[in-house]
């Protein structure tokens, strides 16, 4: 008896381990341990023993079952592994091909532009304002003390759709408009497409700008010095030098021209700043007291800053473009290089 | 304005290298635009002296001229040029000399002649981009002498880009008064002496309009020698200044307009007939100008005339009848005041720009006519001969600029400069403008010299105080503000969140002109009454446009033509249109797209399929998510559209907001597109307008979805289908998609299958099976009724 059921134990533990996969596995286990398994069977063969026989040979028996029982769950969770390695490495994808996609698009470097600068100075409370394009002769140029034959008319070559419209040729006819409205203290931004009758490798008939301007009771030249120096580091995010130069424009007095050590060549001297080390970047001043008086604000009262600024020339600069028609001529090869 | 620094120098010399200078200049308002060497860097060339010539027996075109330079023999030197002579004198390039652009002479044979050097150009000097022949100089040129040396080429020549009120700079005297004061150096004006009156002679003169010519001097002189030759350092200046030697005459009178910033103008006495006027042109009179141009005169054209007609255009240019030339004898001198009231636009009006017009436009020192003349008159008599007459002089006190005192309130300087200035320097700086300077109370009462026109009130003041100060000695401080807190409008959907949403649709942004060509706008939208331009740079960019289509149609070709297949674009901008009154132009914001080619880019992982209306649609749809209206779409016909793929979109109340559609077959044909174009365009002012969320309680009874297969006719837009349930008067149905649209093999023709599934829920409590197909049954009923559908079999 003893020496049969070591045998079957034996045999049993071989067939665990010989088992190819779960579902063999399972057979085995039904063979030994199913209502009529062998291990069952024993069990129930005990009855027929002497009683004092009965616990050592049931004990025998228990013994028996566990080891196989030991085993089967062993080998249970080898094949389960084994399984899952499988699985997984069946299901093994080329992770370096490209996902399914949309193409990318993006913004226009005019616009990223317009929408750095309009940022630095929305962070400091200026507000956003837009004005029309077709413009009066009255807000892009008397109120502006640019009367009618004044030599700086010649400066601007104006479209015209008649006599007393044309398209605005900057964008300062806004600070106009914003002052006739509001009252101050104002700081207002300004920013849109400008016109000039003018086209050739340097110029073209559209192009964009950013008008801004201070009215408060205690602005000076200094506080101008100051925002535009503070604009330009924010815009290019460099140390760079700065300088005013006296200049002339009829609405602002005094009015200077800023340039900035040329951002190409440090200020060594290149091509791009006709090796002069400095470029020529926005123009300034303190709004004259032929503006304020055409929009009724007090000069001895108010004193305002203002200043004007090509926005292609300044996305020129800053990432490198060495032709403003491409600006206009919307080759995708050229947009997506600002995606 | 273009000089030479020598000449500068030689007025005022201050202790600064060229660099210095021009840094100095552009620093103080007086923009340096250029700086160039007066000639190449040449050497080796002297003056050689023509004393014998040949004729190259080998070469027609040749000569062989005999060249003495100075040394024990004369040279021989094989020339080409027609204009050599005997005895002229002409700068000689010697063996080893280095010309313009590095050319190096060397002994050589020319057809067999020997040539020890060659006879130069302006060109090869490099004064001159081009030359014709050899360049003649002067007999008194000594021989041997290196040309450097005796033209004085070791100068520069500085370029001003002058501001419109700067006129006072407009001449040497008034850089070097400049240079003098930036410097504090003292600074006399040219003063010449008055020649002697040698004859009585004057010409009747009147001004009819003193208002426009406050002052006229007029001086005959007689006799002046015909043949004479301006001198080699007037003609070097002149040269260097950017003008061409025109005759002594001429050359006298330009010179003066460089020196003093007078423009004068020298007649042939002798074809002027009668009394001098400075009036009004009649209508219709006629002149033919210097410069050959032939005008007819509007009357508000001042002329300056004879009893014959108008012999100059006061202050712009003379006429070519009274001009004076090689045979002129005796000449009549003017030197007038225009006042810039007067000037301003004339020229430009009659398409005219001239040294004469942009001075007096500007302002000319009025307070500086007698000393111009006298200085013209003496120069001439100098280099052509001559005696001179009286001066006669016209000057109306009434009419000649006043130069009245501005006050300078002293707070004012602290208040705009941001930084008070001692009394003592504030004082300094205006008396080293040539102004008189008078301390009052508060302040000082200043008045501006004659030269400046642009001191007129007390920001001019300030302005020049810092100009000379110095800007960049000015201080500099972080604005201060009143600061207010602005407002979160949840209301206002920025349009670039719109523009993002597009670019993260692969969507490329371009920027086009606002004026387009009017053929392709009327092709576009002939309907669109259009604004066109009076001076358009081209036919190509004449009208603004109407609708961005025109410009994206002719990127999007642009860009095909590029190779690019696929192309996804949108602009934002206004778009013009002559409203319904004559003369109102609406200035519309409207976003505006374009997208042809494949839905998505050629990829592994998805079948290629062209993009189609639903795609755009999907696109739009999402801007509309974007501030939660819906829109509807309208099957309507628009000019530029295929007829059959086109909706007009608009508001619930009908309100127009823009167009989705297919650019019709004939446009894509005329564009040359080879697949379907989308385009959109909308209003912004619809799509930026947001409603704030308002929150409704949730419900946690469960939903049921129950599908509805309907057979309708074809042309029935499901919109319709879609609006008659959702105006279904029962709450309870709160969704319903289209999930299936079919036509063809068991459906009848002209009918189509449509798959609907409708989400029923109510808020307060779980709905019982029978009610709910009670709901449906009513729903299809409805359905029946009003848009005659049929539930599939």
């Amino acid at each position: 008896m003893s020496v049969t059921r070591e045998q079957v134990l034996t045999e049993a533990l071989a067939l665990v381990s010989d088992a190819k996969d779960l579902n063999e596995l399972d057979q085995v286990r039904v063979r030994y341990l199913g209502k009529k398994g062998e291990f069952t069977q024993q069990m129930k063969a005990l009855g027929k023993l002497d009683p004092e026989q009965r616990p050592i040979v049931g004990q025998a028996i228990n013994h028996s079952k566990e080891q196989f029982q030991t085993a089967l769950e062993l080998r249970k969770s080898a094949l389960q592994s084994e399984q899952l390695a499988q699985r997984l490495n069946q299901e093994k994808i080329d992770v370096s091909l490209p996902g399914r996609c949309q193409s990318g698009g993006g913004i226009h470097p005019v616009t990223i532009t317009l929408r750095r600068i309009t940022e630095i100075f929305k962070g400091v409370g200026f507000e956003v304002v837009e004005g029309p394009e077709i413009e009066d002769d009255y807000h892009n140029f008397e109120a502006l003390n640019i009367p009618a034959h004044h030599p700086a008319r010649a400066m601007h070559d104006t479209f015209y759709f008649d006599p007393h419209t044309v398209l605005r040729t900057h964008t300062s006819p806004v600070q106009v408009r914003v002052m006739e409205k509001g009252t101050p203290p104002l700081k207002v931004i300004a920013p849109g497409r400008v016109y000039r009758c003018d086209s050739d490798i340097t110029h073209t008939p559209m192009f964009h700008q950013v008008e801004g301007f201070v009215v408060d009771t205690d602005v000076s030249f200094a506080d101008l010095k100051g925002i535009v120096f503070e604009f330009l580091r924010a815009f290019f995010e460099k140390d760079i030098q700065v300088r005013f130069r006296p200049s002339y424009f009829p609405f602002t007095e005094p009015s200077a021209e800023v340039d900035i050590e040329c951002v190409m060549c440090d200020g060594v001297g290149c091509r791009v700043c006709s090796h002069t080390g400095w470029l020529e970047v926005m123009g300034c001043g303190m709004i004259h007291p032929a503006v304020f008086k055409s929009v009724d604000i007090d000069s001895d009262q108010f004193t305002g800053l203002a200043f004007g600024m090509g926005v292609e020339r300044l996305a020129m600069l800053r990432y490198g473009i060495n032709d403003l028609r491409l600006f206009f001529e919307n080759d995708l090869k050229f947009l997506e290089q600002f995606n | 304005m273009r000089f030479s620094e020598a000449w500068l120098r030689e007025q005022v010399n201050p202790d600064l290298t060229t660099e210095a200078l021009v840094e100095q200049l552009t620093m103080a308002g007086l923009e340096v635009d250029s700086v160039t060497p007066a000639a190449a860097d040449f050497s080796g060339v002297v003056v050689g002296k023509v004393v014998a010539i040949e004729q190259h027996s080998n070469a027609d075109n040749l000569k062989v001229c005999s060249v003495d330079v100075g040394g024990d023999e004369p040279l021989q030197i094989v020339c080409g040029a027609n204009n050599v002579s005997m005895g002229m004198h002409v700068p000689t390039a010697l063996v080893g000399a280095v010309l313009s652009g590095g050319f190096k002479i060397k002994k050589s044979k020319l057809r067999g002649e020997l040539s020890f050097g060659m006879l130069c150009s302006e060109q090869e000097l490099g004064t001159s981009d081009s030359a014709e022949g050899l360049m003649v100089l002067p007999q008194e040129a000594p021989v041997g002498v290196d040309v450097r040396e005796y033209l004085a080429l070791d100068d520069t020549l500085i370029e001003l880009d002058l501001t419109p009120n700067r006129a006072d700079c407009l001449s040497i005297d008034g850089v070097s008064r400049e240079v003098a004061l930036l410097n504090k150096m003292p600074w006399q004006p040219t003063e010449p002496s008055e020649v002697v009156v040698e004859h009585q002679q004057t010409r009747d003169i009147t001004v009819v309009e003193p208002s426009l010519c406050s002052r006229y001097l007029g001086r005959l002189i007689k006799g002046v020698k015909v043949g004479a030759q301006t001198p080699l350092w007037m003609q070097e200046r002149l040269r260097r200044s950017g003008h061409r030697s025109l005759g002594p005459l001429v050359d006298i009178t330009n010179y003066i307009l460089l020196e003093l910033g007078q423009p004068l103008h020298a007649f042939d006495a002798d074809k002027l007939s009668g009394q001098i006027a400075v009036r009004y042109a009649k209508k219709d009179e006629k002149i033919i100008l210097l410069n050959d141009q032939s005008l007819t005169l509007s009357n508000d054209v001042l002329v300056i005339a004879d009893d014959r007609g108008p012999i100059a255009l006061a202050g712009v240019m003379g006429g070519k009848d009274s001009a004076v030339g090689v045979e002129t004898v005796d000449i009549f001198l003017e030197c007038a005041f225009f006042t810039p009231e007067m000037m301003m636009g004339k020229a430009r009006d009659l398409g005219l720009h001239t040294d004469s017009s942009h001075r007096f436009e500007r302002g000319v020192d009025p307070f500086i006519q007698r000393r111009a003349i006298e200085r013209a008159s003496q120069m001439i008599i100098d280099i052509a001969g001559g005696c001179a007459g009286p001066i006669v002089e016209l000057t109306d006190e009434t009419y000649m600029p006043k130069r009245l005192p501005v006050l300078l309130r002293e707070e004012r300087i602290a208040k705009v400069l941001g930084v008070a200035m001692p009394a003592a320097e504030v004082e300094d700086i205006f008396q080293r403008l040539g102004m008189v300077v008078e301390r009052q109370d508060n302040g000082w009462a200043i008045t501006p010299p004659g030269f400046r026109f642009d001191i007129v009130i007390e920001a001019d003041l300030i302005e020049e105080l810092g100009r000379v100060y110095g800007y960049n000695n000015l201080p500099q401080q972080s604005l201060l503000m009143h600061a207010q807190l602005s407002s979160a409008p949840e209301t206002v959907l920025g349009v670039d969140r719109i523009k993002d949403l597009l670019v993260d649709r692969g969507y490329q942004e371009a920027i086009t002109y606002s004026f387009v060509d009017e053929k392709d706008q009327q092709k576009v939208a002939p309907e669109d009454r259009v604004i066109a331009l009076k001076n358009p740079i081209s036919s190509e960019l004449s009208v603004m446009r109407t609708t961005i289509w025109c410009g994206l149609l002719n990127v999007a070709h642009r860009n095909v033509s590029r190779q690019h297949s696929r192309v996804r674009l949108f602009e934002a901008g206004l778009c013009f249109k002559v409203g319904a009154d004559a003369g109102e132009v609406a200035q519309e914001k409207m976003l505006a797209g374009l997208v042809l080619g494949s839905q998505l880019p050629e990829q592994w992982g998805e079948s290629s399929r062209k993009i189609d209306f639903y795609d755009v649609k999907a696109d739009l749809e999402a801007i509309f998510a974007l501030n939660g209206i819906e829109p509807d779409f309208v099957a309507q016909e628009h000019p530029a559209l295929h007829p059959g793929q086109t909706a007009a979109i608009k508001t619930k109340t009908g309100a127009l907001i823009g167009w989705l559609g297919v650019l019709h077959p004939s446009l894509e044909k005329h564009y040359g597109f080879d697949s379907s174009v989308f385009l959109f365009e909308l209003k912004q002012e619809f799509v930026l307008n947001k409603g704030v969320p308002k929150f409704t309680s949730l419900s946690k009874l469960p939903s049921v979805r129950r599908d509805l297969a309907l057979i309708v006719d074809e042309n029935m837009p499901v919109s319709r289908i879609l609006a008659e349930i959702n105006g279904f008067e029962e709450e309870a149905i709160k969704e319903v998609i289209v999930f299936d649209i079919y036509q063809g093999e068991g459906i009848e023709v002209n009918k189509k299958s449509i798959g609907l599934g409708v989400f029923i829920q109510n808020l307060t409590q779980t709905m019982t099976d029978t009610e709910i197909d009670g709901l449906m049954a009513s729903v299809l009923d409805k359905l029946t009724l009003n848009l005659n559908a049929k539930l599939r079999d």
